[in-house]
């Protein structure tokens, strides 16, 4: 709190030393800040490319662990893993969470309008580990209804873990196709109808191309979500379906070696720029 | 922005209602039907996993002394990394919405990218710099801070935990901050101050009530995760620093299962984490309608 007091100064007209120390205080704070956040990302990075056998040692820039890595062939399934269930999660929720956008802009001030908000906000507020337990105990409950029933019984594996992922994707996407949504004018779309345009017409060729930055940028963070997606995927997956993070996280638990290093820096790299990529999308005109 | 634009054309009458069904219809099956669920074990006698007979028993069950420990060191450990994070954060949020808008944008998205990354990889860079011999331990010593035979032993330790938890859930801080912060008049501390009023006054009585939302917010959005993060503890904490979520984590998936037990320590997180967004939500509307 005593560093919030500094910035004050910048809106007097003299600058006393004392102002002048808590404003050096200020930036001083925040400089520590991006670097905390960012140092750890860094390291790991750099020791990513270290020649040695120890994590935590330097030997000598080299690529030697990224070979090894995509040598080993429980990684390779992983990724393929990750990239399919984060393909078909991300378009489910996109198509799905599109939908709901538009649908709920039409409900704007209306009696229910409040309560679609919260339903849109829970599957991003209640906790993951909630949300994958009740997922697990779901499938788990319903998959012996089924044998019972039919005499045959699915198994935990990349469906269950995609059609988790799609129920919290959609929720995001649904949230930033609605930003979209709310800077628009509604003009376009209403000289449309009045030149004769069907509903279907307005959306598929006014609205849709209008939102589509929002759309892309939405599945984008939804392509993320899931591949970066840990404790739903823990508990919904099985034997076969391992992702990448459920890997990194088979190994962590093994050891620290460089191997590790260099799977978690891909895939801090992989996520940074696909958010970038998906922040850059969303501000598009 | 549009609400004239909206007034003058109506609502955009061309969306039809089926929009919202196919998400509707996905959020039944795969999201309130699991909760659903969820909350109906936990009513259940614990079997081989359940036994179809109805108890209260598994809330009783909570109160047992060596939970009732571990749910105390979960709020001690989640309080203690919200504090933290709004010690840092709050200067941060502020130091960010002094900046020209460039600059404040910039620095925003700064704090959105760790926010979006993989958490697990981000916990793991910790444990490579923490760790016995580890990339801190080893630069300290090349530097002759320590000696070559010292070992600090940082991770493994509560307060390991406090830093992992600080650092998976510092940017939720600062975001709700910042969003709070961009909007403050910042000519109000000028006019309080013209009025007499000390700066610490100023900013204790008008810049810290009117961004109490934004405080607040952060502050259930680092609390809340941070009570059921089962990974931090189990990699950064070592054996001893089991929190509420690993325990919860234990009962579906080691060997003694109790089904009930957990789904019951699921729910009352549940039930608290809806509570206090919900209180939030109607403060900050109260707020709204005042200001």
């Amino acid at each position: 709190m005593a560093e919030a007091r500094s910035g004050v100064a910048a809106e007097g007209a003299e600058e006393a030393p004392m102002d002048r120390l808590l404003r050096g205080l200020l930036a001083l704070n925040a400089v520590s800040a991006y670097a905390f956040l960012y140092l750890p990302i860094a390291v790991l990075i750099l020791f990513s490319f270290s020649a040695s056998r120890y994590a935590s040692v330097w030997g000598g820039f080299s690529f030697r662990w990224y070979i090894h890595l995509f040598r080993d062939s429980a990684v390779r399934d992983a990724l393929a893993n990750s990239l399919f269930i984060a393909g078909l999660a991300s378009v489910l929720a996109t198509v799905m969470g599109t939908l709901l956008a538009l649908g709920l802009e039409r409900r704007r001030g209306h009696r229910h309008a409040a309560r679609w908000d919260a339903a849109v906000t829970l599957p991003i507020l209640i906790p993951d580990i909630v949300q994958g337990i009740s997922l697990l105990l779901f499938f788990v409950l319903s998959f012996s209804a089924l044998e019972r029933l039919l005499g045959w019984r699915p198994t935990l594996g990349r469906t269950t873990v995609i059609l988790a992922h799609t129920a919290f994707a959609i929720s995001y996407v649904a949230v930033v196709v609605r930003a979209r949504l709310a800077g628009m004018s509604r003009t376009l779309e209403e000289a449309a109808m009045d030149l004769g345009a069907t509903e279907w017409q307005v959306l598929h060729r006014v609205t849709l191309p209008l939102v589509w930055p929002g759309v892309l940028g939405g599945g984008l963070l939804a392509f993320t979500l899931s591949l970066d997606e840990f404790v739903i995927t823990f508990f919904t997956t099985g034997p076969g379906a391992t992702t990448l993070p459920i890997q990194v996280w088979s190994m962590v638990r093994r050891g620290v070696t460089p191997e590790i290093n260099a799977l978690s820096s891909l895939i801090l790299i992989l996520s940074i720029v696909l958010v970038t990529l998906s922040l850059a999308v969303q501000r598009k005109r | 922005m549009n609400g004239t634009q909206e007034e003058l054309t109506g609502a955009s009458r061309f969306r039809p209602g089926w929009l919202l069904l196919p998400a509707s219809v996905w959020w039944m099956v795969f999201f309130v039907m699991p909760l659903g669920i969820l909350a109906a074990i936990s009513f259940l006698r614990p079997g081989s996993p359940v036994e179809w007979s109805l108890t209260a028993g598994n809330y009783g069950r909570l109160l047992d002394p060596l939970l009732l420990k571990v749910f105390l060191r979960s709020l001690v450990m989640a309080a203690a990394a919200t504090a933290v994070c709004l010690a840092i954060g709050y200067p941060m949020a502020y130091f960010m919405a002094r900046q020209p808008p460039r600059l404040q944008k910039l620095l925003y998205f700064l704090t959105l990218i760790p926010l979006w990354a993989n958490s697990l990889a981000l916990t793991y860079a910790w444990m490579v710099l923490l760790r016995s011999d580890g990339v801190l331990e080893r630069g300290l010593r090349w530097a002759g801070a320590i000696g070559p035979a010292d070992d600090l032993r940082l991770l493994y330790t509560p307060a390991s935990v406090v830093l992992g938890l600080v650092y998976w859930y510092l940017p939720f801080m600062v975001y709700p901050l910042y969003a709070s912060l961009e909007k403050f008049d910042w000519r109000l501390l000028d006019a309080a101050m013209d009025l007499g009023a000390t700066r610490w006054t100023a900013l204790h009585r008008v810049m810290l009530p009117l961004t109490m939302p934004g405080i607040i917010g952060g502050c259930l959005l680092v609390f809340i995760p941070a009570l059921g993060n089962f990974v931090v503890p189990q990699l950064m904490g070592g054996a001893k620093q089991a929190l509420i979520g690993n325990v919860i984590q234990e009962r579906f998936l080691s060997q003694p299962q109790d089904w009930p037990l957990g789904s019951a320590l699921a729910m009352t997180m549940m039930v608290l984490v809806t509570a206090a967004v919900w209180a939030y939500f109607r403060y900050a509307r109260e707020e709204h309608a005042l200001g």
